[in-house]
């Protein structure tokens, strides 16, 4: 028996069926607009389309735009065409399962209590080295901070100030001078002909007035990140002075906190009054100090905003400590699918600072590979000395 | 024409190609719509624009995308330096001013780079787009417009339309995503490495003196190879280097001489650590289960 779909009598013919086929994309993700229903009928008519695996093919070439959804074309398409008569049903559900983006939810995606677990490490709460010896490996938790912790408490104004400063450097620093194409320029190591030669006309060809072109400066996009889990509460203070600082010194600066969940802040951030764009940081960081899920926050992070924000002359800045709750592979796809746009990726870990640190923990070693800097940043000097470093990049 | 017809000319000049990129291509051809083909370096990718512009019996123009490529080099340019000389001429001559002005800036003084020439041919070329995931944003939205409409506006001259639309073929190795912009101009396949069945055909095409039985080893070798985690896997253009180096040392059978064989992996492996990893020990059982 054929396993094509069969339709109800009344059903208005072909071309509809396309249109609800490409609806039917349309639910599961894929971005197709009118054109290529049309276009897909067109094509449609240059095979047999009675042939089961040629509208396949057709219909493949059409409607899907990058390796992920040519992989999910062939269950897209037998769901719709070829289930036998039965009622259509969805056969792949919508991605958004992983994180929980309830802000008033009192426990966490995966039910755990967070009254329950009470292993919330700071690095080093001992003086000393006790605890810190050896590899530096820290337990992640998985416990979400309920307790909105008031970050006002955390930063001041006059820290901000300071913190503008180094990241104003630093972003001075971060030029990208790849750039091979040349813009007209009042000073510039090349001649525009185009220019010279225009300009040439009004003195009877001769050319009087030599224009020139240089390579623009090209300002990197700095996009950071920022983990603000339990055990990165001590180092809170520094770098989220640091984020406020970047946002006022850097103009297309983007900033992100995540703990269990990842939250935008850069709007937040811009905010005039100092102490207003904290507080309202503050409360959008609901779940500060909390456990940490750095490979599900990145992922997500890599899979939404990322397509928006980043591209190849980014720079993402990864402020954690990375330990994870999470199994190492995530942090890795992440970042590699992040790797993809073509940014820089420079991850400042505090406890790269600690004496005899190897990163062995496990989310950090998946990370490494994908890294284009990996350096210790516990304090703003730290921050301020990168500067050297981020030159060669 | 159908798209089998397509195949079948295809395979007359020596290209294997899979179903779908047929089909793909068929698309490409009667909606003149650009192709993008996405997928592992050596795949077959710029191999398959060469073919059908020798199928079709047309021109191909080849663009190579890099890193700054911009509209000077992949467009037009004016010929500054005959310019500069007519300008002098016509100054000795005693012309100035607006018939100078309007001599300088004709077809006669504007270089043409592949987009341009490929849209002024009187028979529609093969425009082949390679590695367009090397060139920068910039210049996906410099393609927008000679993709969509397939004219090119110079503001001296007003917009050149093309007497005949190119067949574009655009490839891409994956190192970035592209626009979406892009990607929704253009028809889209992914090319993934050859089957078993498809590459030992590939062989027979382009090597026909290789006996069956060297073959099939070459073929379950080259496989088996890919199955290794490599930093750089063989693509088709290595397994046919690898088939020719065994043809010239007259070599019959893989599995005969474990150190011939590591000396012809040069063939397949391009990279210190890929050479290390697969040693002589390695490549004889990987040949051994191959046979």
């Amino acid at each position: 028996m054929s396993r094509v779909t069969r339709f109800a009598a009344g059903d208005p013919g072909p071309a509809a069926r396309v249109a609800g086929f490409i609806a039917h994309l349309r639910e599961n993700g894929l971005r197709l607009g009118v054109a290529e229903a049309k276009l897909s009928l067109n094509a449609l008519a240059n095979v047999n389309a009675a042939l089961p695996d040629d509208c396949r093919r057709v219909l493949r070439a059409v409607c899907t735009g990058c390796k992920e959804e040519a992989e999910r074309f062939d269950a897209l398409f037998d769901s719709f065409w070829m289930d036998a008569g039965r009622v259509k049903q969805r056969v792949i559900p919508k991605p958004h399962v992983a994180l929980n983006d309830d802000v008033h939810s009192t426990r966490d995606g995966t039910g755990q209590d967070t009254s329950a677990s009470g292993t919330s490490t700071a690095p080093d709460t001992g003086d000393g080295e006790a605890e810190s010896e050896g590899t530096g490996k820290l337990i992640a938790t998985e416990q979400r901070n309920l307790s909105r912790r008031d970050l006002r408490d955390l930063v001041r104004a006059d820290e901000i100030a300071e913190a503008e400063a180094v990241a104003r450097r630093i972003g001075a620093t971060l030029r990208d001078r790849r750039s091979r194409r040349r813009i007209a320029a009042r000073k510039g190591d090349r001649l525009h002909f185009r220019k010279t030669i225009r300009r040439s006309l009004s003195t009877g060809g001769e050319p009087l007035h030599l224009l020139h072109k240089r390579r623009p400066d090209r300002e990197r996009k700095i996009v950071a990140l920022c983990d603000v889990s339990g055990s990165m509460s001590v180092y809170a203070q520094v770098f989220l002075a640091f984020l406020a600082g970047l946002m006022r010194a850097e103009k297309n600066a983007d900033a992100y906190l995540f703990h269990t969940r990842l939250v935008r802040i850069t709007e937040a951030l811009r905010d005039k009054d100092t102490m207003r764009a904290i507080e309202r940081m503050s409360l959008m960081a609901d779940g500060f100090g909390g456990g940490s899920k750095i490979g599900p926050s990145l992922k997500r992070f890599a899979e939404s905003y990322a397509k928006r924000f980043v591209d190849g002359r980014s720079v993402v800045l990864i402020l954690s400590d990375g330990c994870d709750t999470e199994p190492p592979e995530h942090l890795g796809s992440a970042l590699e699918k992040l790797k993809k746009r073509g940014c820089k990726i420079i991850w400042l870990n505090p406890l790269k600072g600690w004496r005899d640190y190897a990163p062995i923990a496990g989310g950090m070693a998946a990370a490494l590979p994908h890294l284009d800097l990996f350096a210790a940043a516990n304090t703003l000097d730290d921050l301020a000395a990168l500067e050297t470093e981020l030159v060669r990049l | 024409m159908t798209w089998t017809d397509l195949q079948s000319a295809l395979g007359e000049h020596g290209y294997v190609a899979s179903g779908d990129l047929s089909v793909a291509l068929h698309l490409a051809l009667t909606l003149e719509r650009p192709l993008l083909l996405e997928g592992a370096a050596g795949v077959g990718k710029t191999e398959v624009a060469r073919t059908l512009s020798l199928a079709q019996n047309t021109k191909l123009i080849r663009l190579q995308c890099y890193e700054g490529l911009d509209a000077s080099q992949s467009i037009y340019e004016w010929n500054y330096q005959r310019q500069l000389l007519t300008i002098r001429s016509a100054a000795e001559d005693g012309q100035t001013g607006k018939s100078v002005e309007d001599r300088i800036f004709t077809r006669e003084f504007l270089l043409e780079r592949p987009l341009l020439a490929a849209i002024t041919q009187d028979q529609s070329p093969v425009l082949l787009i390679d590695e367009i995931d090397r060139a920068d944003e910039e210049f996906e939205a410099y393609l927008l417009e000679v993709l969509s409409d397939y004219q090119i506006s110079v503001p001296e001259l007003g917009t050149i339309t093309a007497s005949s639309k190119p067949i574009v073929i655009l490839t891409s190795n994956v190192t970035r995503d592209l626009s979406d912009a892009l990607r929704r101009r253009c028809l889209y396949t992914y090319v993934e490495y050859p089957d078993r069945v498809t590459e030992l055909a590939i062989l027979k095409a382009r090597c026909p003196e290789v006996e069956a039985r060297l073959a099939q080893q070459i073929i379950g070798f080259v496989q088996k190879l890919r199955q290794e985690e490599l930093e750089k896997t063989p693509g088709i253009a290595e397994m046919l280097d690898f088939a020719a180096a065994l043809m010239g040392l007259g070599i019959a059978d893989l599995t005969d001489d474990p150190a011939i064989l590591q000396s012809t992996l040069t063939t397949l492996l391009k990279t210190q650590s890929d050479q290390a990893q697969i040693t002589a020990e390695v490549a004889a059982r990987i040949a051994g289960k191959a046979a």
